[in-house]
């Protein structure tokens, strides 16, 4: 049990003090068991004070800091490493946040944020008592990482690895590389095809002595955790003898690249499949494409009025996909000014529900409009209406800006500007054990500030396999999962956060439930001393502790909220 | 003091690191008030949650405990709700068996940004224990 504690109190400014009696906290805490020193301090995390904590643990022989301020989301790490440049172990700092849960939450209740904050040093020295020494995982990592999914964004965070010198397989499941981009004809802000700019990329890859690309290969099976994936690979289309050629590879990191698929409408839904005039986003530009007269024919017809109806299988207040798929609005006003260029006497008619041209692609929505395209918005509850009669298609919309007036409307042609979707095979994110967030793409930790990292060591997302993106949001998310990728391994170890299960041999009875209750096949049964019990993986455990509850006996704890640390910080919670 | 706590019921959060955690940060970001006398414990997953932490919160003095669930987001995996669901309802059976009211133990699935809906869940307990427990004192 720590005995030298010392305790900081930050005034962050006045962003705490303005609200809570900083004094007063320090004051009602100084007498604690175990306090030596507690300090208020104007800015904790400012560099004079950092300088000074290193001083006074070396002057204190502190063997526990607890320093309330902010979030620790903040400034966690920040005082993990002041403590360890003094020669503590960084996991024996403890945070308290009396910012964001105390003075700002409180701010109408200046005498209760103060008692609250109170509450939570008390409770933070509590733990502080119990925390004990702990040391990261390290082991030797493979030197290599795998892509799985060589579109665009496979295709370049492989490039970028490379780059970094660092060995690289990339991996794909069908015979070419570059994914839907490689189908698609001009692309904004160029007039470069998508075809094109694959292409230019694959060209790259080829020449690069740093990567292998598997395609026609799936994976099968993977094994081991960070710094050592072993990856089973299967060649996808064999002769017909059934024995499938496969190979083992080993890497330190993988990038999963798997991409979406498109929204394919129901039969019915606005007319799809019962009315021949009635095409998705996806094949309309097919035939923009690869349309070569000076008038765009569909079916031997010629096609002058195209109706485009938007968020087709998105935002949908009823279905399953409630997220806007961003790239569409911008992807179909794109394709309706190239057409407009192409083909002889096209009008657009564009009905929509609230236009997504961000940014720079705030332009294809005025170039649009200065081409005379007509925009008619609508209600999500009043969708429009297709019909078919006398061998004419019609809709009927009601105007959203026009008090719902209802508008009739012939079109050659009607385009459902369909969205993305996760990918219908799963079976990577099953592999890998991939969390799936409310839209079913892959989850990262947390998407402001790990936006690529996966609770899985050693896994980042790259492009639309964790949600809708444009090419350039793609290519971003590629760059910084390559990035990430290769950081967590490029020096050859790896590093893994030491909070996991623990088993007290002597409480198991081996009944089984821990390892039914593990997401991560991180227990596992076995013999000592004649009795069987369960024990723990530590380099496969991610600390989740489901295991816990579920122990009859309670024989688990997870180190850092054992039982007598989540006991006494209720007890310096509750005086 | 006292009339500190009188206006308001103790009541103990488990909130999660990555999901819930950021969601009650932001609360007190935006100002978004609740009582005082709420204290948060922060663990990495809802479904770690062990029942007799909440029976000893109970037995020390807290009126209430509102578990601020990963839900689906949960970066631990989708069984995440179900199993947090599974702590809650063998925790209710031990508060019956103690004669404890199992309302005095509330979950819900909280995202990073669900802000709005902690500071409702926690002033509805609040009011819900200050009704039960309080109102005749």
């Amino acid at each position: 049990m720590k005995k030298n504690l010392g305790v900081y109190i930050c005034h962050c400014g006045g962003n705490i003090s303005d609200y809570v009696d900083v004094e007063k906290v320090r004051q009602a805490i100084e007498h604690e068991e175990g306090v030596v020193l507690a300090k208020t301090t104007m800015f904790a995390c400012s560099d004079s004070n950092q300088k000074e904590m290193v001083e006074d643990i070396h002057q204190y022989q502190l063997d526990g800091v607890i320093v309330a301020s902010c979030s620790p989301k903040l400034h966690l790490v920040t005082f993990r490493n002041v403590t360890e440049t003094a020669g503590l172990n960084k996991y024996t700092y403890v945070h308290a946040n009396i910012r964001e849960q105390a003075s700002w939450a409180h701010s109408d209740d200046k005498e209760g944020a103060t008692e609250k904050a109170i509450r939570l040093v008390r409770a933070a020295i509590s733990k502080s008592r119990y925390a004990e020494a702990l040391y990261p995982n390290k082991f030797e990592a493979e030197k290599a990482i795998a892509v799985i999914g060589a579109g665009m964004a496979g295709m370049k965070a492989a490039l970028s690895i490379a780059e970094k010198n660092m060995s690289v397989v990339l991996i794909e499941k069908e015979n070419t590389v570059g994914g839907h981009v490689a189908e698609w004809g001009s692309l904004f802000m160029t007039n470069e095809k998508g075809s094109e700019l694959v292409q230019r990329i694959h060209n790259d890859l080829l020449q690069h002595e740093n990567i292998s690309i598997l395609t026609g290969t799936e994976v099968v099976s993977s094994k081991g955790s960070i710094g050592n994936f072993t990856l089973t690979l299967q060649k996808k289309h064999q002769p017909v003898d059934n024995l499938r050629e496969t190979m083992e590879i080993n890497v330190g990191s993988v990038v999963i690249a798997t991409g979406f698929d498109h929204y394919i409408p129901q039969r019915g839904e606005f007319s799809y499949l019962n009315n021949e005039n009635v095409i998705s986003l996806p094949d309309f530009k097919k035939l923009t494409d690869q349309s070569t007269g000076k008038t765009l024919l569909y079916n031997g017809k010629e096609i002058h009025d195209i109706a485009y109806i938007y968020c087709v299988g998105s935002r949908q207040s009823e279905g399953e996909n409630k997220y806007c798929s961003r790239f569409c609005c911008i992807s179909t006003i794109h394709t309706a000014i190239e057409t407009k260029k192409k083909f002889k006497g096209i009008r657009n008619f564009h009905l929509h529900r609230g236009i997504r041209t961000y940014g720079k692609q705030e332009l294809l929505y005025d170039e649009a409009l200065q081409n005379g395209d007509i925009f008619i918005q609508f209600h999500d509850d009043f969708p429009p209406e297709v019909s078919f009669k006398n061998k004419k298609t019609s809709l009927k919309v009601k105007d959203l800006l026009f008090s719902d007036k209802e508008l009739l409307l012939d079109a050659d042609l009607v385009v459902l500007v369909t969205g993305m979707l996760p990918r219908i095979d799963q079976s990577i994110g099953q592999l890998f054990k991939l969390p799936k967030g409310r839209d079913n793409f892959y989850n990262e930790i947390h998407m402001k500030l790990r936006p690529v990292e996966t609770v899985i060591d050693g896994i980042t997302l790259a492009g639309t396999c964790q949600g809708p993106k444009n090419i350039s949001e793609s290519v971003n998310s590629a760059l910084s999962a390559a990035t990430k990728a290769f950081s967590s391994i490029s020096n050859g170890l790896v590093e893994t956060e030491p909070i996991v299960a623990e088993i007290n041999g002597n409480s198991c009875v081996w009944c089984g439930e821990c390892l039914k209750a593990c997401p991560f096949e991180a227990i596992e049964q076995k013999e000592i001393d004649g009795k069987i019990i369960a024990v723990v993986n530590k380099s496969v455990c991610k600390g989740c502790g489901m295991c816990a509850p579920v122990c009859v006996p309670n024989a688990i704890d997870l180190i850092g909220y054992s039982d007598k640390e989540i006991f006494s910080m209720i007890d310096a919670l509750v005086q | 003091m006292t009339s500190f706590v009188k206006k308001n019921a103790k009541i103990l959060v488990f909130s999660t690191e990555k999901i819930s955690d950021p969601a009650i940060d932001m609360a007190g970001l935006l100002k978004l008030h609740y009582p005082p006398t709420v204290y948060t414990i922060t663990v990495p997953c809802s479904s770690g949650i062990k029942p007799n932490w909440i029976l000893h919160a109970f037995e020390k003095g807290f009126d209430g405990v509102f578990i601020a669930a990963d839900g689906t987001d949960c970066v631990f995996g989708e069984s995440c709700t179900e199993k947090t669901g599974k702590v809650v309802a063998m925790t209710h059976e031990k508060m019956k068996q103690n004669n404890l009211d199992p309302a005095r133990l509330r979950m819900a699935a909280l995202c990073s940004v669900c802000s709005d809906a902690f500071v409702r869940q926690v002033r509805s307990l609040n009011e819900y224990l200050i009704k039960t427990r309080y109102s005749e004192k």
